[in-house]
């Protein structure tokens, strides 16, 4: 008895309808497949990018012990691109044509690490907001329909909460000290604020992929009220901090129980996406760097294998 | 040197949380050996002590069900219910059963 396309569907669809998960060796339609690699992908590639901005600071870091917490951080996002590239090779892409896909310019990674990490203060600013924002994303996710994807996340989310927070710490520090160094946390939170928002994606309108990811559960909920969700976290956040939200329309809606904001620069966000943001082709050129000069460990790791193996 | 002479194999990673637990897994990951796997292991998974011991397995050498084959595979332990210690009644009153 064979099983028609339409069975092997309606079957799909209801393991997502009822909230269980689809695992890799299960059946799914190739478009499922298609957008969970291309979402899981652009997210492992943003964690392996987004070392870059900030191990930028590593070597200058004031102290011993910021730096030891900076390296810590920089190896958990190292960590949660292999987690996620895991997540991303059960759905039959291999890691070679995933590191070669982020090479190209083919598959993406977040916006956000385009712009760069002019001042110190900047590492706690990405902690703080950055981080903020991800984690808004993210804890959604660990309840997506895919299995290894969910999982992944939830290993994530719970490393995320510790590099919020020690940036939330760092920028509080700064702002018990010195009037420069406050200025310092109020110029890159001004810098980095509108691409934070930026971070949740195009407004609902215009995000044509949103509904029918959200019908097969891997997303949960839409751009915007993800966004939406994020500046009522952040605002009592930067009143604690003492810094100043760079939205001049930023304010409380009585009636909506939540915050009215602006809109961020969209066409900055689309250019940025283009490949003509302050650090594209610096990020890619330095992941290409690191690739061709790990080349040899690669290439004598395997002919050690090898030999051992006799 | 050729492009695949660079690739390494992939390992499934199982991690026993703590002593008295089983192993689960965790992920997978690539290695060019062993010892390599169980090292990189260390470093991906474990962290934030999340674990006492590390299995490696390469992921070419697991044996699994098919999930096409789910209803068959699994069916036998279907109509066995005297399997389950709820399928016999025993009186109340009778103590530590």
């Amino acid at each position: 008895m064979t099983v028609s396309e339409q069975d092997l569907a309606d079957r799909f669809q209801d393991v997502v309808d009822r909230h269980e998960r689809i695992e890799p060796r299960d059946w799914m339609p190739e478009k499922y497949r298609k957008t969970l690699v291309r979402q899981v992908a652009q997210h492992a590639h943003s964690e392996i990018i987004g070392m870059q901005p900030e191990g930028n600071w590593i070597a200058r870091a004031p102290s011993l012990r910021r730096k030891a917490i900076l390296l810590a951080k920089v190896q958990d996002e190292a960590g949660h691109g292999l987690y996620l590239y895991s997540a991303c090779e059960t759905l039959g892409t291999s890691r070679r044509e995933l590191t070669e896909m982020l090479l190209s310019g083919r598959q993406k990674y977040s916006s956000i690490f385009n712009y760069p990490t002019l001042s110190y203060a900047d590492v706690g600013t990405i902690g703080w907001l950055v981080d903020g924002a991800a984690i808004c994303n993210q804890v959604p996710l660990c309840r997506t329909s895919y299995g290894p994807y969910g999982r992944a996340m939830i290993r994530i989310c719970k490393e995320e909460s510790f590099h919020q927070r020690q940036g939330f710490e760092l920028l509080a520090t700064m702002m018990r000290g010195t009037d420069e160094q406050r200025a310092m946390v109020q110029e890159s939170v001004d810098r980095f604020w509108w691409p934070a928002l930026m971070m949740f994606g195009p407004p609902d309108a215009e995000s044509p992929n949103t509904a029918q990811s959200m019908a097969w559960g891997i997303k949960r909920d839409t751009n915007d009220d993800l966004r939406q969700k994020f500046v009522d976290m952040t605002v009592p956040q930067a009143e604690a901090l003492g810094v100043t939200l760079p939205d001049p329309e930023l304010r409380w809606s009585e009636e909506r129980q939540a915050h009215d904001f602006g809109q961020p620069d969209w066409e900055e966000f689309a250019a940025v996406l283009r490949g003509n943001g302050p650090c594209n082709t610096q990020r890619i050129a330095h992941r290409r760097k690191a690739h061709d000069d790990g080349a040899w460990v690669r290439e004598a790791a395997v002919a050690f294998a090898e030999r051992s193996a006799g | 040197m050729s492009e695949v002479r660079d690739e390494w194999p992939l390992y499934e990673i199982f991690v026993r949380g703590k002593r008295g637990l089983n192993h689960v897994h965790v992920g997978s990951l690539h290695a060019a050996d062993d010892e390599m796997a169980l090292r990189h292991a260390r470093d991906v998974y474990t962290r934030r002590n999340e674990g006492v011991s590390i299995w490696a397995v390469r992921s070419d050498q697991i044996a699994a069900s098919s999930p096409d084959e789910k209803d068959p595979l699994f069916a036998p332990a279907g109509d066995k219910v005297y399997r389950h210690p709820t399928f016999y009644d025993i009186p109340d009153d009778v103590p530590h059963m």
